[in-house]
């Protein structure tokens, strides 16, 4: 594990286009039988444009720059030492079908635990106008080499 | 929503997992890790069975309060700690039970906690949704 992580941003990800398809399979996979999550006239009747995605969705978007994480050579980090102990989400607004998001990776804290550490990492997702949706934070605990 | 009492119970409900519901996650999340459908990378690994991925306990619990919210939108903040695994048998399956708790009334928000067991077993800690007034 890299101490020196700290601190580091990483590069915007490739915009993701939320499908109608897609949140209807999410809602469907967490037992999300509100009909906001897959009937358009009932998410719009609340005032949205689309379907609203269940509020762990996020994860989905957060989950591609996790990967950016564990593609990058000096991380120290390997998946099969990992444990996910923590999960949070700050929303400005529920994702809804249609949006574009892009979401940026930076890492608020390394503290060591014995011969590994718990990493925090904080992925701010906004939409295509730039505007703030969700912030996803995950603390990850992460086994040191045997 | 202004005459909320601490305390009170606003939802609760059970939800049964089978390992088809970890495999249809696994494909609606993207999430593929096999320990959360193979018994033989499960037991390789040293875990009691196959488990439910955290993030498909931690998306249903929070979806127990979305009926009552009406709006999923008033979910300011949720958070959670994976503190025990959900192990679902190949037959059997597990239960997961929710109960969603008012703790703390603000002016314009308030915190309701969830309580997630499967069995005796409590599976999430610090559970906590900020919900909008």
């Amino acid at each position: 594990m890299n101490p020196e992580l700290v601190g580091r941003v990483f590069p915007p990800t490739a915009p993701y286009l939320v499908g109608r398809e897609k949140v209807r399979e999410f809602a469907r996979a967490v037992f999300a039988d509100d009909p906001q999550h897959t009937d358009a006239a009932a998410a719009q009747a609340l005032g949205y444009p689309d379907v609203v995605a269940p509020p762990t969705f996020a994860m989905v978007i957060q989950d591609l720059t996790l990967q950016q994480l564990l593609a990058e050579p000096d991380s120290g980090i390997a998946l099969e030492r990992t444990i996910h102990a923590e999960q949070r989400f700050r929303y400005s607004r529920p994702i809804v079908a249609g949006d574009e998001l892009t979401a940026q990776l930076s890492i608020s804290g390394v503290r060591a635990m014995g011969k590994g550490a718990m990493v925090t990492s904080e992925a701010e997702i906004t939409d295509a106008a730039g505007a703030h949706v969700v912030t996803a934070t995950s603390v990850l605990l992460v086994g040191g080499d045997e | 929503m202004s005459a909320l009492e601490v305390g009170e119970v606003v939802a609760e409900r059970s939800v049964s997992l089978t390992r088809e519901s970890l495999v249809r996650y696994a494909g609606a999340s993207g999430d593929f890790n096999p320990i959360h459908y193979r018994d033989d990378v499960a037991a390789r690994v040293g875990l009691p069975g196959v488990l439910a991925h955290g993030m498909l306990t931690m998306g249903l619990a929070v979806e127990t309060l979305v009926p009552w919210l009406g709006d999923s939108g008033r979910i300011l903040e949720y958070g959670v700690r994976f503190t025990r695994p959900v192990v679902v048998d190949a037959e059997e399956g597990a239960i997961v039970h929710v109960v969603a708790k008012v703790a703390v009334v603000q002016e314009d928000a308030a915190r309701i906690d969830l309580t997630v067991t499967s069995g005796e077993t409590t599976v999430l800690g610090k559970a906590q949704v900020r919900i909008r007034l």
